[in-house]
């Protein structure tokens, strides 16, 4: 099995232009510019020692701090060589990332979820349409500067006779309590010693 | 009326009885064949990522739960083997065991659930309560070891939350007898029945090749041919010390599909039996009191333990920065988990892939040219749980 893994990394390096590819926990990492995605994801699809066939899913994840703020990262499998390999490649806010529907079908759906839970836009994507969320949704939820409670609250008005959308009203305001030790030093403990 | 290739849009849902749950189904239909299907889902979203990321790993293991409803426990196996993984740490062979037995006892309810409501679907009424009947018996067990039949919250990191009760295994072990004669009986309602036949053989059918690309898993992939089984292929907890088979089908369609949950709830049986065989003895979980909670006794007598279960339940234990991808074998299929670690007690993002999720966006391709009375075949028989699938 590790001798699968490193084989195939070596492979991936000497054929790719890949910025990064190590193994953890018996899976491959490597991460690429989004500009070289689609022919290091051809070159994982069908050279004769990867061949990763399948496509298991698609995750955007946010650091909003960061200059280029997503990470998008792709999950394959190689039924062939019973591996998985993991390519991250990072995208700014305004940026759109080529769409790899074509290579592989099964991204349709999984792109329009990073879409509407994180808005990366994708380009040459079929039907970019917004897929968990309510129709006429805005924002997106899962970025980390979106509340945990949303925007909108919905109620059936019996006057007007149909649902409609409210801002959210709080009985009590949302807690995020600081869990971590103050014996460690919390935020709100240090917040305290300098005033 | 005259024209002849006008097609009509029907909207299928978002409440409908063959939905097995809440799904928009627009289908534009050209007289009664299906020419597009469009599914609308997202209906029960609830934000169960986002939720997770405000909650400590322990708080995060009840949403696991309620993901895939029909079978709870698997859902949770597969975060649960996810933070082992980052954590690092080794899970007792009696927790591995339970873990395995109440992940089959899963598949059970699961496939009981999918097969004979598809049956119901298709027509035959009697299936479905035959196999409520022994889902109950199956809920029975989950209320033993957790105190609820469904939402169980039941798997922790390093193990299960606490040892099986006196006698249960002997029940266990009865209900292993009795239940091969409830799939016989099942498997005579159903297998050569000709109605049963026609509305499910060669309907959804779907070749290697597309079954692969788009991202199939579990049953529905092996239905096609693919003998792909997680639990054999990359084995967790103690599967590779069980003996027992994959059943492939061949033709990849409603039928094949319908066999296969049949045949693997037969070896799911023969895995509960073999794990109530080999149950070794000792603890359920790590008792390392990083990361479980300190037994109640110790509290009466030591600080040390009531510091520890005081940090465990309010702060939460530290999880290595980090991300790993594990997957089980659930009973829909590949259902895993990406979580990424930032060092502190609560995860920095977890996303969930749904089995489900993939196999619905091929619902296009499985449902096209096919008749309007077999979509509610095709659905049920890929198994869709919107818990899951909008999580």
């Amino acid at each position: 099995m590790p001798d699968i893994l490193e084989n195939t990394l070596s492979t991936i390096k000497e054929n790719c232009k890949i910025n990064d590819g190590f193994i953890k926990y018996e899976q491959i990492q490597i991460t690429v510019n989004p500009e070289e995605l689609i022919s290091t994801l051809e070159f994982l699809k069908d050279n004769d020692i990867c061949q990763f066939r399948q496509l298991t899913d698609i995750a955007g994840v946010d650091f909003p701090e960061r200059l280029n703020r997503f990470d998008i990262v792709y999950h394959f499998l190689s039924f062939k060589n019973n591996i998985r390999i993991r390519v991250k490649t990072e995208i700014s806010e305004n940026s759109a990332i080529q769409s790899i529907t074509q290579l592989f079908p099964a991204a349709n759906w999984f792109e329009r979820e990073a879409f509407d839970m994180y808005g990366i836009q994708f380009t040459d994507h079929p039907d970019l349409r917004r897929i968990l969320t309510d129709y006429g949704f805005e924002g997106y939820p899962l970025r980390k500067d979106f509340p945990l409670t949303g925007n909108v609250e919905v109620r059936y008005d019996e006057i007007e006779k149909k649902v409609i959308y409210e801002p959210v009203k709080l009985q009590q305001d949302y807690r995020n309590f600081d869990i971590q030790s103050p014996w460690e030093g919390t935020k709100y403990t240090e917040k305290k010693d300098t005033e | 009326m005259s024209s002849n290739n006008k097609t009509v849009t029907v909207n299928f849902g978002p409440v409908h009885p063959a939905a097995h749950g809440v799904l928009r189904l627009l289908l534009d239909l050209d007289g009664e064949v299906v020419e597009r299907a469009d599914p609308h889902i997202g209906l029960l979203h609830r934000g169960t990522e986002k939720l997770i990321e405000q909650k400590t790993y322990l708080q995060a293991i009840p949403y696991f739960d309620r993901l895939d409803y029909v079978s709870p426990m698997n859902q949770e196996h597969a975060f649960a083997l996810a933070i082992e993984k980052l954590l690092e740490v080794d899970v007792p062979e009696r927790g591995q065991y339970i873990r395995v037995l109440f992940a089959e006892i899963g598949r059970l309810l699961s496939h009981l659930l999918n097969v004979t409501t598809t049956a119901m679907d298709v027509g035959a009424m009697t299936p479905i309560t035959w196999g409520f009947d022994e889902r109950e018996k199956l809920l029975d067990f989950y209320e033993e070891v957790s105190g609820s039949r469904f939402h169980a919250a039941y798997f922790r990191a390093g193990g299960v939350h606490q040892d099986l009760p006196d006698g249960l295994l002997d029940k266990i072990y009865n209900f292993c007898q009795t239940f091969p004669k409830v799939i016989d009986d099942i498997e005579n309602m159903l297998t050569e029945n000709r109605i049963f036949k026609q509305r499910n053989v060669d309907i959804g059918k779907i070749s290697k090749e597309d079954a692969a690309d788009y991202g199939f898993s579990g049953f529905v992939l092996r239905a096609c041919g693919i003998p792909w089984d997680l639990r054999k292929s990359q084995p967790y907890d103690t599967y590779d010390k069980l003996d027992f088979k994959i059943p492939v089908g061949v033709n990849g369609d409603c039928y094949d599909r319908y066999l296969c949950q049949m045949n693997e709830m037969r070896e799911s049986n023969k895995i509960m039996l073999q794990c109530i065989e080999k149950m070794p003895g000792g603890e359920v979980i790590n008792r390392d009191s990083k990361i479980a909670a300190p037994k109640r006794a110790e509290m009466k007598t030591s600080m040390e333990a009531i510091i520890h279960h005081f940090k465990f339940f309010t702060e939460g234990f530290h999880v290595p920065s980090g991300e790993i991808y594990t997957a089980v074998e659930a009973p829909k299929g590949e259902f895993g988990v990406y979580l990424i670690s930032d060092g502190s007690s609560r995860p920095y993002r977890c996303k969930i892939r749904a089995p489900g999720f993939a196999h619905l966006q091929a619902f296009d391709l499985l449902s096209k040219g096919h008749l309007l009375a077999d979509v509610p075949a095709i659905l049920g028989s890929i198994a869709i749980v919107f818990g899951e699938v909008d999580r």
